[in-house]
């Protein structure tokens, strides 16, 4: 199969981009850097030339990686492109794992789709794992929980609404729930008591 | 009106003022009162928001007004016929630059500062000094490749001779990135919309250029795209989003509403920016003068600039793929089920009117806003083709001919 292909991966997540580089080094693949949003990452990727960029979709650089193929112009550097446009099942699942991929410009899709298949392997493990979802903004039925559980501490804690909101939302975090299951909880206690 | 076929929806948005009407339709209930359960997608990326609504992980999405536009011409990784009924505002965005750059710019050309295409000179004239003395060409971000932003900022540099590619960087960079960037010196300037430009200038890093209703007033901005066969196999879903929307829309627009909208975006952590800097300004319009109306004139405008800067790579009828995207008559439909009235006409000339005018709506006459450029040129949607001949800096990839060849 040739060279080995330079992967680069840009993760927010340093235990899952861990993860991925060890499943993809066993897999024969070469990984040049676990890079986060607060590395310069234009500069890094430039210096690095990887072959191949699989990119956490939660990042927000993805608009700035995508770009980089305009930079291709001025000097020959990786072309962005999504895994294979045909395939739309495979682009659906990477989607769904919320994985994307960006390969330099020539590389043959058949060569790419195994990296982005671990790499999605990789994703939905630890979705799985922390029982993620995506970040979803509240229906108005999770809505209204969320004011049932706000009026009930604000009734039995003296709390003004800002505070009752921000307890929620900081127990919500703390605790890695969503805020409407908070809220469901606290409703649930509310009745037993 | 009909149930609709497919009550429950993801939509996405992005942590941007112009969000506004999908939170508000959800906080409000308008969704709800067109049968809809909706849930909103907050995206870090307009990549995301491509993504997604491709794969069908999303059923519509806030996009850049180019996007849909985009993805249906094959613009970008990404071929996906996508449609819009509805704009989701126009205006909104400022070309801000660091507080050094801004004070180079003034030492450069003091008189220019007072101007709009005056400082695009002032901004020359810093370039020039550079690049004189060896310097590193100045940086500017843009939001996105296909945007408003990199339209409004290429036009802007272009004015003054400047080519984003030859004499500046023009990148893209996250509008929650912005700032940060700014600060740490990575970008000279950036146009990206509300609040983040304000932000910049209340933490005194940034010196606010102009607003970008100064280069285009009016100018289309975001839009709500859905793909079409979503459109297509959904037409009620599609209808009573839209009408949901324009609901909240007019919600927004409303004067005495501004500050209550600008506490809902913060205190919802919609938009993660002080409150005192999501105030909302006058130039931002969410729904009078027809501003959700998807003019084919505003498409046609847009497809000649990725014409102009070298995005499409092959010719094309302009006007039939305008039309195949920005969809009117679906724009018209929705309206007239709120009884609201919209224009007769599907285009206009850009560019004629300094002031509010009238034009004939369908249910009569009907008020819309000043269109001005800031160069004084006047953009005719019936001849696209006479604009890029016009374009003194133009990347067009073939010959003006091959693209006439084409014109219904």
């Amino acid at each position: 199969m040739g060279e080995k292909l330079r992967i680069l991966l840009v993760d927010e997540k340093p235990e899952r981009a861990s993860d991925l580089a060890l499943a993809l080094v066993s897999e024969g693949y070469e990984v040049v850097a676990r890079l986060c949003g607060q590395d310069d990452l234009r500069a890094r990727i430039n210096a690095l030339h990887p072959d191949v960029l699989i990119v956490d979709m939660q990042s927000p650089d993805r608009d700035m990686l995508e770009d980089m193929q305009s930079i291709h112009r001025e000097q020959p550097r990786p072309v962005v492109m999504f895994v294979d446009e045909s395939d739309q099942e495979s682009i659906q699942a990477a989607v769904r794992a919320g994985v994307s991929a960006y390969v330099v410009d020539g590389l043959k899709a058949r060569r790419v789709k195994p990296i982005v298949e671990v790499a999605i392997a990789r994703f939905q493990e630890h979705q799985a794992l922390r029982g993620e979802l995506e970040s979803v903004r509240a229906t108005l039925a999770e809505r209204k929980l969320v004011e049932r559980a706000k009026g009930i501490l604000m009734r039995r804690r003296s709390l003004g609404e800002d505070d009752a909101y921000q307890l929620l939302r900081r127990t919500a975090m703390q605790r890695k729930l969503r805020m409407s299951e908070l809220a469901r909880q606290v409703i649930d206690m509310e009745e037993l008591l | 009106m009909s149930a609709p076929e497919k009550p429950d929806l993801v939509l996405g948005f992005t942590p941007l003022t112009d969000c506004a009407p999908l939170i508000v339709a959800l906080e409000h209930g308008h969704f709800e009162r067109y049968g809809l359960r909706v849930a909103l997608s907050c995206e870090p990326s307009w990549a995301n928001i491509r993504d997604k609504l491709a794969a069908g992980v999303l059923d519509g999405a806030q996009m850049l007004a180019p996007m849909p536009i985009a993805s249906t011409l094959g613009v970008g990784p990404l071929h996906q016929a996508m449609v819009t009924a509805l704009s989701l505002g126009l205006n909104g965005n400022t070309i801000t630059v660091s507080t050094e750059l801004a004070r180079s710019m003034a030492e450069a050309d003091p008189q220019a500062m007072a101007t709009v295409s005056g400082r695009a000179r002032a901004l020359a004239r810093v370039v020039a000094e550079r690049s004189d003395i060896g310097a590193a060409r100045l940086r500017f971000a843009s939001v996105f490749p296909v945007s408003m932003h990199a339209y409004h900022l290429r036009r802007w540099f272009a004015s003054a001779g400047l080519r984003a590619e030859r004499d500046l960087r023009l990148v893209v960079q996250s509008p929650v990135r912005m700032v940060a960037e700014l600060e740490a010196g990575a970008i000279d300037g950036f146009c990206v919309g509300e609040p983040w430009g304000s932000l910049a200038v209340a933490r005194g890093s940034g010196s606010s250029l102009l607003a970008t209703h100064e280069l285009w007033n009016c100018a289309p901005e975001k839009v709500l795209g859905v793909r079409l066969d979503f459109a297509e196999r959904h037409p009620e879903t599609h209808l009573a989003l839209v009408c949901a929307l324009l609901e909240a829309a007019r919600w927004c627009d409303a004067h005495e509403n501004r500050p209550k909208l600008a506490r809902m975006l913060a205190d919802g952590g919609f938009v993660r920016a002080p409150a005192s800097v999501l105030a909302l300004s006058e130039s931002h319009v969410f729904h009078r003068y027809a501003a959700n109306f998807p003019w084919r004139s505003h498409a046609i405008w847009i497809i000649a600039e990725m014409l102009r800067w070298g995005q499409i790579e092959k010719p094309l009828d302009v006007r039939t793929a305008a039309a195949s995207v920005y969809r009117t008559d679906l724009a018209r439909e929705a309206a007239s089920r709120l009884g609201l009235a919209v224009p007769q006409a599907d285009e206009k000339r850009e560019g004629t009117h300094a002031e509010p005018w009238q034009a004939a709506g369908t249910t009569g006459p009907i008020t819309l806003g000043p269109d001005l450029f800031f160069d004084g040129s006047v953009f005719d949607p019936g001849d696209p083709v006479g604009y890029l001949a016009r374009c003194e800096v133009s990347d067009l990839r073939f010959p003006l001919e091959e693209l006439e060849a084409l014109q219904a």
